[in-house]
């Protein structure tokens, strides 16, 4: 029994895995086409570097997700910190809110920004289709990711810290910044690691919400790829997986560490 | 003794926390649906723009038409199989895995095409299962002679079911690291055989983890259309499709925006489905 759970589990880590080795494979093949290995290169990695256009759209998918990360972190956390902590009116229809960006279909929710910002840009003439509107589009979804996120943190803290703290004479904005936040650090930078990384591998959201000017690393692949596949996309992506398990492998020795 | 905060202290302690992040979901996510469900009442003009008059034709028009219902129920039928075979492959992965004495480096084998770039992982099935790609040139190999895997429901299959595989394994994975094993002893001991035991001891106690695996998957299974679009090449149209060339080429938005409700329709009728059977902890689970 043991012995068949363990053919099976090599046999999905294999499924996973095959499809990535044989594009990192065929970013260092001479030949443009096909899957046989004419011999060893590092051509398409030299032309990827001197391309600019995939520097330009390297720079606005990081642009869109450094600035969003930041907003939406800052506004996840406090929004989290203000459910826990307070009853107040219309709390419920606020958390049921917050479930939508997570449960709903990433096409709804683009066309529906598409919607909203067309909308008033007929009205006000305002805003235009663009990096802008990527990272409003982005924040949206991200805040409820924070959130929900940090919200788990703060409910596993002993209240009575910051009651003592409240006793003590600490106002509310000092006993959130030196009790509070420091308490929840952990949540809130996991909450910004997963805005990031939804910011950075988002197509669906920001295809809708992008317009002329504002292309990100994903909208490029896509477009490449309709137009057929290229060694240069072999090694790019290629690229953008190493740097994904360079990040984790950082992030686990870091929190190992910690622990 | 500290003095408790007045009402108005609350109050602008409220307005504080809540007040930024609460307007920006009002503004982003409440009122687009708002806006979404305004257009799905209207009429397409004869550029494409939103005109009057309202009406529930668009929802008509989608309903009584058998090439859209066939959509849906296709999207419903895809999802709903690709689901299932990733529970079935996953299932005994997350077993495996909370058994294994390398746990944290298999977890990281699967978190890692979790983050990888969802475009690159559909992406490299294209280069598997093109015309000269990988699985042809196996085929080839043998004298056989070249497969059309490209553009194929098959594909389609296969992508999904590999794009959402890490999907269900990571919150699976989380209930079997908290099952109760001192149960399935208490089984064998009352006499059970193993896979009765399994049975009753084991499999109840991952049922939550379950469900929230099947909603995570099942939903933005239904929903793609990225993966029809690449792999399916115009020979598999899902709902999600259907919305992109209303907003695409078709230059419908009235009637896309008919279809999104729909399907938001549908999404959450499932959760509180859901919810009903899970209580309302279930849906924090799912997070």
């Amino acid at each position: 029994m043991k012995r068949w759970l363990a053919v099976h589990a090599w046999l999905v880590f294999a499924f996973l895995y095959l499809p990535i080795a044989v594009i990192v494979a065929l970013s260092f093949n001479q030949s443009r086409f096909g899957v046989r290995f004419t011999g060893f290169t590092f051509d398409w990695y030299i032309r990827l570097f001197n391309n600019e256009r995939i520097l330009e759209y390297l720079t606005n998918t990081l642009v869109v997700a450094v600035v969003s990360t930041t907003v939406s972190t800052i506004l996840g956390t406090l929004l989290a910190v203000g459910l826990v902590r307070y009853r107040f009116r219309w709390q419920n229809a606020l958390r049921y809110l917050l479930y939508v960006p997570v449960v709903v279909p990433d096409v709804v929710m683009g066309i529906s920004l598409l919607l909203l910002f067309d909308v008033v840009r007929d009205a006000i003439g305002w805003p235009r289709l663009s990096l802008f509107t990527i990272i409003l589009a982005h924040i949206s979804f991200q805040i409820a990711y924070v959130t929900l996120v940090v919200r788990a943190r703060l409910m596993l803290l002993d209240p009575t810290l910051e009651e003592a703290a409240k006793d003590l004479g600490a106002t509310p904005w000092l006993t959130f910044r030196e009790v509070t936040l420091p308490l929840i650090m952990p949540g809130v930078i996991s909450g910004a690691l997963l805005a990031f990384s939804l910011s950075l591998d988002d197509f669906v959201v920001t295809f809708f919400t992008a317009g002329p000017g504002s292309t990100t690393l994903p909208l490029y692949i896509y477009s490449s790829v309709k137009l057929g596949i290229s060694p240069e996309i072999h090694a790019l992506s290629t690229l953008m997986v190493g740097i994904t398990i360079l990040v984790l492998l950082l992030g686990a020795l870091f929190w190992k560490r910690r622990v | 003794m500290r003095e408790a905060a007045t009402p108005w202290e609350r109050l602008r302690q409220v307005l504080v926390t809540v007040g930024p992040g609460g307007l920006w979901l009002v503004l982003f996510v409440l009122i687009p649906t708002l806006v979404m469900l305004v257009a799905s009442l209207m009429s397409r003009g004869s550029l494409g723009q939103l005109v009057p008059p309202l009406g529930l034709h668009n929802y008509v028009r989608f309903f009584s038409d058998p090439l859209f219902i066939e959509i849906i129920g296709r999207s419903l039928w895809i999802g709903f199989w690709s689901t299932v075979l990733i529970m079935l492959l996953g299932y005994p992965l997350a077993f495996y895995i909370a058994q294994s004495r390398y746990k944290e480096v298999l977890l990281l084998l699967v978190v890692i095409p979790f983050f990888t770039n969802f475009l690159i992982r559909v992406y490299a099935w294209i280069v598997v299962f093109q015309k000269e790609g990988l699985l042809n040139g196996l085929i080839t190999a043998f004298g056989l002679p070249p497969a059309e895997l490209l553009p194929s429901t098959f594909a389609v299959y296969v992508a999904t079911v590999y794009t959402y595989l890490p999907f269900f394994v990571l919150p699976l994975y989380a209930a079997v690291e908290r099952i109760d094993w001192s149960q399935l002893e208490a089984a064998y001991d009352l006499g059970a055989r193993p896979i009765r035991a399994f049975w009753e001891a084991i499999f109840p106690q991952t049922v939550p983890g379950l469900f929230a695996g099947f909603l995570l998957v099942f939903i933005p299974a239904v929903g793609t259309f990225v993966i029809a679009d690449l792999l399916g090449g115009g020979k598999v149209t899902l709902v999600g499709n259907l919305i992109q060339l209303q907003f695409g080429s078709a230059q419908n938005w009235a009637f896309g925006s008919a279809v999104s409700m729909v399907l938001m329709a549908m999404v959450l009728l499932g959760l509180w489905l859901y919810a009903r059977t899970q209580g309302e902890k279930g849906l924090d689970k799912l997070v």
